[in-house]
């Protein structure tokens, strides 16, 4: 027999409040997004995929959702080649002084105010001639986002076993062979969580694009903050649905990983 | 490790050393170093041993991230932080602004008074659920666990939307209440600061879930079991035992918070309907717009001196684990 614990049962449901809160923004999009209607509300008598075809009927969303794609992977490759080696570096040269610097300038783009390194780029991005191009929308975005693929990696290593390191330089591989057979494998799982954190950094990011970005470069979270901002168009629900779609799909995968490692076990009464 | 190769207490083995300094040598492949090294007597082989990690390949590996942020990030910072006192002319006059006129002022205020009410919920709120989640059986923790993660990864533009569509005065929010005869105007819940409340808090919420759940978690339950058994009851407990031992937790939970709230751009533009400006907008605006670099500057001087202000006097009082992730 189960006895209901009365005291807290006020507080356990303000708690479930709280996670219907933190849903709520789900729960909306995606009714909004099958509405007959031509204007934002909730579907009454039926529903209609009619704003997913406008979407996708429409050079202007498909060209953002291309360059989209696009910019996420190749700041996800980068960012990720880049996040990775100074990871294996940081965690091999633990104890030299440099670490603890090079730690903070890796972190230094996730403290620093994002509008605050926005406008620092906005001036160099010109005069580098990068501003309003691939390469200059790639390189921002990687550099929000190899801190993310710095930490995963670094987590990842740090139940690593030194000795392994050792034995493959003992073995006569050098440097780079060993951080390239030996502890990329061996940071794997920091790899991949790293790289989710990297495409989807770069798929939601707006505040840098917006500064260094024109008219050339028009990514999706751009076309996005537009549309917002000129007229609510059920298209804009269409659009977020799918943006969140893709999201909770990837993270689903690395959290379900995650959470199934937790042993019920040691989950204390 | 090569570095902490002890140098041994008797000269008879030091030839042994300078073998096996040589063998490190070896397998950092630096033939430099390695001719170095034999052609020095044994009594040198400390400063050989202490110059082999920096010549360390791997150093090599940081080629990149070095060129990445010092060319593409620390010179455009520093350059564009220098124009605050030197456009349109060398001096503090950028700041004198900042102070002497009404509207960045307010801007200012704004931004700390919604950054200071944003904690505040935030956190209280966080901790009921954080209370309720490490009390809750595994199982249930995990789904709670895995919808407040969820939400951390919802774009912020998509939740502002969102937002948006349920708070407008046709939205589902108001819609319902007037469906529901509980109210016959709309309320205004968008468009203003209560919008921009209500969308930071629903960002910050889940990063201040986190560090308190950590703490409740490191708990000692026997702490708990004390308590009760020396005779107090429920509420005393909680009060007396649970909440001082969270303590770091829920100062960690708000200097997060805090830090991150000060820089919020997109939810106060989308939600506050231009008429709740932030510090972080007000820089966008005035240099997109207004193209006044030295005034813009000196914002983010602003908005970076507090940020490390807040992170230096919390990595002072906390230790800096507990705010940087490591």
């Amino acid at each position: 027999m189960k006895r209901v614990d009365w005291t807290t049962l006020p507080f356990r449901v303000l708690g479930w409040m709280v996670l219907v809160f933190l849903a709520a923004p789900m729960l909306v999009v995606f009714p909004v997004s099958v509405t007959p209607n031509r204007w934002i509300s909730l579907p009454s008598g039926g529903i209609s995929f009619s704003h997913y075809a406008a979407v996708f009927g429409s050079p202007d969303w498909l060209s953002a959702i291309g360059q989209s794609v696009v910019i996420a992977t190749a700041t996800m490759v980068v960012a990720v080649a880049i996040g990775t080696a100074t990871a294996i570096t940081a965690w091999r040269m633990a104890g030299h002084w440099i670490i603890p610097a090079l730690r903070v300038l890796v972190l230094l783009p996730l403290i620093v105010p994002t509008v605050v390194s926005a406008l620092g780029m906005y001036r160099v991005w010109v005069d580098f001639g990068i501003f309003d191009s691939w390469a200059g929308i790639i390189i921002a975005h990687t550099i929000l986002a190899t801190p993310f693929v710095f930490l995963t990696v670094s987590a990842s290593l740090t139940n690593t076993d030194r000795r392994i390191e050792q034995a493959s330089r003992t073995l006569g591989a050098g440097a780079f062979r060993t951080a390239w057979a030996v502890l990329v494998p061996a940071a794997r799982p920091g790899i991949l969580a790293g790289a989710v954190f990297a495409f989807i950094t770069s798929w939601d990011e707006i505040v840098v694009t917006m500064f260094v970005t024109a008219r050339h470069i028009f990514t999706l979270p751009r076309m996005i903050f537009e549309e917002i901002h000129d007229n609510l168009d059920p298209a804009v629900a269409a659009v977020s649905a799918m943006m969140m779609l893709v999201t909770v799909a990837v993270a689903a995968v690395l959290l379900w990983r995650d959470l199934r490692g937790t042993p019920a076990a040691s989950e204390k009464p | 490790m090569d570095a902490r190769v002890k140098p041994a207490d008797d000269d008879n083995d030091c030839r042994a050393i300078q073998l096996h300094c040589i063998r490190l040598l070896d397998a950092s492949r630096d033939e430099r170093l390695l001719l170095l090294c034999a052609g020095h007597p044994v009594c040198k082989k400390e400063r050989a041993l202490k110059s082999l990690p920096k010549l360390d390949r791997y150093w090599l590996l940081l080629v990149p991230v070095v060129i990445l942020l010092g060319v593409f990030y620390l010179y455009p910072l520093v350059r564009v932080l220098l124009l605050s006192v030197t456009d349109p002319e060398v001096g503090v006059g950028n700041f004198e602004r900042l102070i002497i006129y009404h509207g960045p002022r307010r801007v200012m205020f704004n931004t700390f008074r919604i950054c200071a009410i944003t904690t505040v919920i935030s956190v209280s709120v966080a901790y009921l659920l954080a209370c309720v989640m490490v009390h809750a059986p595994p199982r249930r923790r995990r789904i709670m666990l895995a919808l407040v993660l969820l939400t951390l990864w919802i774009s912020v533009l998509v939740r502002a939307f969102a937002w948006l569509i349920l708070l407008d005065d046709n939205g589902v929010v108001n819609n319902t209440l007037r469906a529901m005869g509980l109210i016959s105007q709309p309320l205004a819940l968008v468009r203003n600061e209560t919008g921009v409340l209500i969308g930071m808090v629903h960002y910050l919420l889940p990063y201040a879930v986190l560090p308190l759940i950590a703490a409740m978690q490191s708990i000692d339950p026997a702490l708990i079991r004390a308590s009760h058994s020396l005779g107090a009851g429920r509420v005393r407990t909680f009060l007396s035992i649970f909440v001082p031992l969270t303590l770091p937790g829920i100062a960690a939970a708000a200097v997060i918070v805090f830090v991150f709230s000060l820089g919020f751009f997109i939810t106060p533009s989308i939600l506050g309907g231009g008429r709740v400006v932030m510090l972080a907008e007000y820089v966008s605006v005035t240099v997109l717009e207004e193209l006044r670099w030295g005034f813009a500057a000196a914002q983010a001087v602003v908005l970076l001196v507090l940020t490390f202000l807040v992170l230096g006097i919390a990595g002072k009082l906390l230790g800096a684990r507990r705010i940087l992730p490591s």
